[in-house]
């Protein structure tokens, strides 16, 4: 690394550091861990995220994303490392400290996970029903908010199986905004969708951090649905942040890794696997 | 599943105390549930497996002579058993794997994961009331398979047999106690508690996909019956060994 380059990270890190006591962070995770059996899946993450910020999580099929949002939303107990949310640590603090601090956050699933029995606005309702003592007339309207706000208040009677794939994001969006809450957890936001689709939930999300000033954590693998939202993204490969910072940063960087994601090239597992398949084909072998 | 029990208890019993009582309404959807869905072939079961008994047990008992006894035969033996026994067999078919069903779907399409994070307890929102369900409904299906086998036995006794229906009736009277009725309500009560908890989960069990939902349907029915009849054989000792009763 050039003198020029190290001074340039230490200003970076610097400026981090100043963002970071401006804003307040939102989302502390050091040294997480986590293993499936004898297979480490998250190795030692770290990452801090930053009130109102939105950080995408980019990385390929495997990488830990999804395996580091189920920690992030608690479903998954890391086996080592440290995780605050709102300075409130998931798995150590007391479970009245971690309740309260569920209520200020949301969750949309990558395939809605929408209550197939409950009608759109049921499921939007539910959290309002159970955390809050809001009489029914109040939780409609509320409801109906959400619902204008992501553009489904005329599917509110609808049962998930009658929405189109946009429309049940959508509508996972409007309950996981039911509590008003601070942090928002995306899980895959555009995948399976259209590209006109996707772009309507970019900007919906973008909508939310501005309207509400929400800290928003999306994981995706979609880089122009990335590029379009984030303030910064986080790269996972093989269970580690490969590499952090603004999408310009990203974009003019030299990492291998990086720059094999971002230009969608084959990894050499697939290569090597495309490469016996030639010669089984060759062989005349066919698999 | 003794965890998942231990959890369910601690919301039935304590739920109240804390002010998170059981969900009522969903509660009572569950019994309407289990009804609807068993009572036509409780009664159809039951019927002809009150006639069959009375069938089988006349042609023994007109050895002896004393044919008249099989109204008796036919009423202790459907309360005391046949009637919590098939019954249950019924709802572990059609309740029990419907409720594995419902929660391995949801569990698949993360509706669970998406439950836990809204901070709702999928014990307390779920399992309890579909056990409380359960526990209410098996023991009214069972009184209701054991007046409907009774009367199988009854149409044979006067259809085949020959035997007076007054005569029947006062013959099944004096023979059936209410602890054969309260022994098969106590059997029917464990039977439902062992369904429900089998049902819940191997549904919350459930990983993978459509597949896999698929087997944790049979998976919850198979291990419901065998679960029962082992259950059976442990409540009967314990009600009615030494001949008592």
């Amino acid at each position: 690394m050039s003198p020029h380059e190290v001074r340039r990270e230490a200003q970076g890190e610097a400026q981090d550091e100043i963002q970071d006591e401006v804003r307040g962070v939102a989302i502390e995770i050091e040294e997480l861990e986590k293993s499936y059996g004898a297979e480490p899946v998250l190795r030692g993450v770290d990452l801090t995220v930053r009130r109102g910020e939105i950080l995408v999580i980019l990385g390929a099929s495997g990488s830990g994303k999804s395996t580091l949002l189920r920690c992030l939303v608690g479903l998954e107990r890391p086996d080592a490392g440290r995780l605050c949310l709102n300075g409130v640590d998931l798995f150590h603090d007391p479970p009245a400290a971690v309740a309260a601090l569920r209520e200020r956050m949301g969750v949309a699933f990558q395939g809605g996970a929408l209550f197939g029995s409950l009608t759109v606005a049921e499921n939007v309702d539910l959290p309002l029903a159970e955390f809050t003592r809001l009489p029914e007339s109040t939780r409609r309207i509320v409801v109906d908010i959400k619902l204008a706000l992501v553009g489904l208040r005329h599917a509110r009677d609808l049962l998930p199986a009658e929405l189109s794939g946009g429309m049940v994001k959508r509508a996972a969006l409007a309950r996981a905004m039911a509590l008003d809450p601070d942090l928002l957890f995306c899980d895959e936001p555009s995948a399976g969708l259209d590209p006109i689709t996707s772009a309507g939930i970019d900007q919906l999300l973008l909508r939310m951090r501005e309207v509400f000033g929400v800290t928003l954590v999306v994981v995706t693998h979609e880089l122009a649905s990335a590029f379009s939202i984030a303030d910064r993204i986080a790269l996972l490969h093989r269970g580690r942040v490969q590499a952090l910072g603004p999408p310009a940063e990203l974009e003019a960087s030299t990492d291998p890794i990086v720059r094999r994601f971002l230009d969608r090239r084959a990894d050499e597992e697939t290569e090597s696997a495309g490469l016996l398949e030639g010669l089984l084909e060759e062989r005349g072998i066919h698999a | 599943m003794a965890i998942l029990s231990g959890r369910t208890l601690d919301r039935m019993v304590l739920g109240p105390v804390r002010r998170r009582p059981i969900r009522l309404r969903t509660t009572l959807a569950q019994v309407a549930r289990a009804g609807t869905e068993s009572l036509p072939l409780v009664a159809l079961i039951m019927l002809l497996v009150g006639m069959i008994l009375g069938l089988q047990s006349a042609e023994q008992l007109d050895r002896f002579g004393v044919v008249d006894l099989v109204a008796g035969l036919v009423s202790v033996s459907v309360a005391r058993e046949l009637a919590p026994l098939l019954t249950a067999i019924i709802v572990a078919g059609r309740v029990g794997s419907s409720i594995a069903a419902e929660l391995g779907t949801m569990q698949v399409d993360q509706e669970i994961d998406a439950l836990t994070v809204i901070g709702i307890d999928p014990v307390h929102y779920l399992v309890a009331p579909r056990i409380a369900g359960l526990v209410i409904a098996l023991p009214c299906l069972t009184v209701f398979g054991d007046a409907v086998g009774i009367l199988g036995g009854f149409l044979v006794g006067i259809g085949v047999l020959d035997l007076g229906a007054s005569s029947y009736l006062m013959n099944s009277l004096t023979a059936l106690t209410l602890e054969d009725v309260w022994g098969g309500i106590v059997k029917a009560v464990a039977f439902a508690a062992i369904i429900g908890v089998v049902g819940c989960e191997r549904g919350l069990a459930t990983r993978g996909g459509a597949e896999q939902v698929g087997r944790s349907t049979t998976a919850a029915v198979v291990r419901s019956i065998v679960l029962v009849i082992a259950a059976d054989l442990f409540v009967t000792g314990l009600l009615y060994a030494g001949g008592g009763a």
